[in-house]
């Protein structure tokens, strides 16, 4: 039990000391993470409403993938990425691999068909009548969309929440592209894999939690969000 | 006359093989409430969607003269900013009543000091001023109903489509809502079309009627003309004249016919001449019914002796089937018929105006 105690003793230190670090690393992974949200969203948003409200050929294959995308294995995607950015990959030239920038695409990968699969189910549950209704209250297409997206936005921001807290959670991608390099490419979870690695379960431990206090307070910020914008 | 606000040429709907709309004229008046009924699935709302420019058709549209593609696309957004559509699920948004009685102004671009204003009178009309801040999942059928006119009504439509908007609330809901669309459209001048069911909206609210059956308009015309001369016999009988009579003509003079059905002669007002054979409609409110005394007959034209054959009880009504020949509905208020002791084998006379009786000429 003492292993235990030490790490909650150690992660209180670390950020009630202002372990500079440490808050570069908290800060490292929110950007990561935070970044390839946001990229999976504007990617993800309009390929998923796209997907739920129109008909077209190849339509059914489109969501399988997506939906294959889900479950994607991290360590395949990071194998991709290594793949593509290896200096005598396709993307070699970018000299990207051990980047930052590497570890968004990777988690970009990852989280986008998961916010296009939460977009989907979202547009998809709202009433079909609702188009024709906007429609008639004069509304251009884009303002159509618009105004369906914000209906959807209970589960839209459940997309996003779930983007997030895969990436952010995710180990085995950021650590092959990233390398864990200290003090350029190492985050949250890939340090704890090395510290775990060490033998250094106090830091080990002090990480973990802060990566779940993180991952809660992002959650916390949505849910607010969430309940904020509806009417009592 | 002035010009149509929306004139529709040959309007055509075919879904799945089945023409479910064909339309080869319908002119929409400035200003008048013209309601469009029918049995469902007869077409109607179909009607009122492609008017909408909601739904696809074949043929040709204007609306206040200008030529409407009506294949919807970009240059119909501009003709649907002038109209309004009421749906009978009021399908409001996930946000409060005020914002969405504004949002169909908010698509216009109105902002500012007149948005306010507009909301808040149209609001106050519709009686939903104190919900202005509630969610929508908060209210009733009929709250909900009222927040569906108001925010049509907010746009100042010059046309306003209103597709069964009474259908699924509860009686006293529905007179209230109805007597409230009322009085609201006796003080704008807004055009409206109207799509229902009911018989009783249309003769509470209707400028003209059409009568919709199997995707077809059956009658247009004023609203007295179409309840009191039905163009054919499934129009008598969707607009509820009850008795329809298979007759012959006997001889007519001075738009006055005399017409034999199954052996007995009624008196009509009509121009048809003799021997043509006709169906006779008699509205059952238009009969009155009187007890006869045992064995006293009746020589007197459109006064006939019978029999009570069946009563059904319809609350307030009474809705009685009298054989005097060929079987008559009659309409008498519970009262009346406890009054008189009526029951089944009650030895009656029924008797009606020759105006009462409108005769369609039969193929």
């Amino acid at each position: 039990m003492d292993l235990v105690w030490d790490g909650i003793a150690q992660a209180f230190w670390l950020l009630v000391r202002g372990d500079r670090e440490t808050y570069q690393v908290i800060l490292r992974s929110t950007q990561v993470s935070g970044m390839a949200t946001v990229l999976s969203v504007l990617v993800g948003v309009p390929l998923g409403t796209l997907l739920g409200l129109s008909r077209f050929p190849g339509r059914n294959v489109l969501i399988a993938l997506v939906n294959m995308g889900m479950g994607l294995p991290p360590v395949v995607v990071g194998l991709l990425v290594v793949i593509t950015l290896w200096r005598s990959g396709p993307l070699g030239g970018l000299h990207m691999l051990y980047t930052p920038q590497a570890m968004i695409a990777a988690q970009f990968v990852l989280a986008f068909p998961l916010v296009t699969a939460f977009t989907l189910a979202s547009v998809q549950q709202l009433n079909p009548k609702l188009r024709t209704q906007i429609l008639a209250l004069g509304a251009s297409r884009w303002q159509m969309l618009l105004l369906l997206l914000r209906e959807a936005r209970l589960p839209l921001l459940a997309a996003v929440m779930a983007g997030f807290g895969a990436v952010i959670s995710e180990v085995g991608a950021s650590l092959m592209v990233g390398g864990n390099i200290r003090g350029l490419t190492n985050v949250l979870t890939t340090d704890i894999v090395s510290a775990t690695g060490r033998g250094d379960f106090a830091r080990a431990i002090a990480l973990g939690i802060i990566l779940l206090a993180l991952v809660y307070a992002a959650s916390l910020a949505i849910t607010t969000i969430q309940q904020r914008t509806r009417p009592s | 006359m002035s010009q149509p606000i929306i004139e529709g040429h040959d309007l055509q709907v075919v879904f799945g093989g089945r023409k479910v709309l064909d339309v080869p004229y319908l002119a929409v008046e400035q200003g008048e409430v013209l309601v469009i009924v029918g049995p469902n699935g007869s077409g109607k709302s179909t009607l009122l969607q492609v008017l909408a420019l909601l739904l696809p058709a074949a043929g040709r549209l204007t609306f206040a003269g200008e030529a409407v593609n009506t294949r919807p696309d970009k240059s119909g957004l501009h003709f649907r900013r002038r109209m309004a559509v009421v749906f009978q699920e009021p399908l409001l948004l996930d946000t409060s009543v005020r914002e969405n009685v504004a949002t169909g102004l908010k698509l216009r671009g109105t902002r500012g000091h007149d948005l306010e204003r507009r909301i808040s009178l149209w609001l106050e009309r519709f009686g939903i001023a104190h919900l202005a801040a509630r969610s929508p999942r908060t209210l009733s059928g009929g709250e909900a109903q009222r927040v569906s006119l108001a925010r049509a009504f907010v746009v100042e439509p010059e046309v306003l489509l209103l597709d069964e908007p009474f259908a699924s609330l509860d009686l006293p809901t529905r007179y209230a809502l109805m007597g409230d669309l009322k009085s609201v459209l006796a003080r704008t001048s807004t055009t409206v079309v109207l799509v229902t069911h009911d018989r009783d909206e249309a003769l509470a609210l209707a400028d003209r009627v059409g009568v919709m059956l199997s995707g077809r308009l059956a009658q247009i015309d004023r609203t007295e003309a179409v309840f009191r001369s039905p163009a054919s016999e499934e129009v008598a009988a969707f607009i509820g004249v009850e008795n329809v009579l298979r007759g012959k003509v006997a001889s007519q003079q001075g738009g006055l016919a005399w017409v034999v059905v199954e052996g007995r002669i009624l008196e009509a007002v009509s121009e048809l001449a003799p021997d043509t054979p006709v169906l006779a409609c008699v509205r059952p409110e238009d009969i009155t019914l009187s007890l006869r005394r045992a064995g006293e007959t009746t020589s007197a034209r459109n006064r006939l002796a019978g029999h009570v054959a069946r009563i059904d009880d319809r609350g307030s009504q009474w809705r009685v089937v009298v054989d005097c020949g060929f079987p008559l509905v009659v309409l008498i208020t519970r009262q009346s018929g406890h009054e008189m002791g009526l029951a089944p084998g009650s030895e009656v006379a029924v008797a009606f105006k020759a105006t009462a009786a409108h005769l369609i000429p039969r193929a």
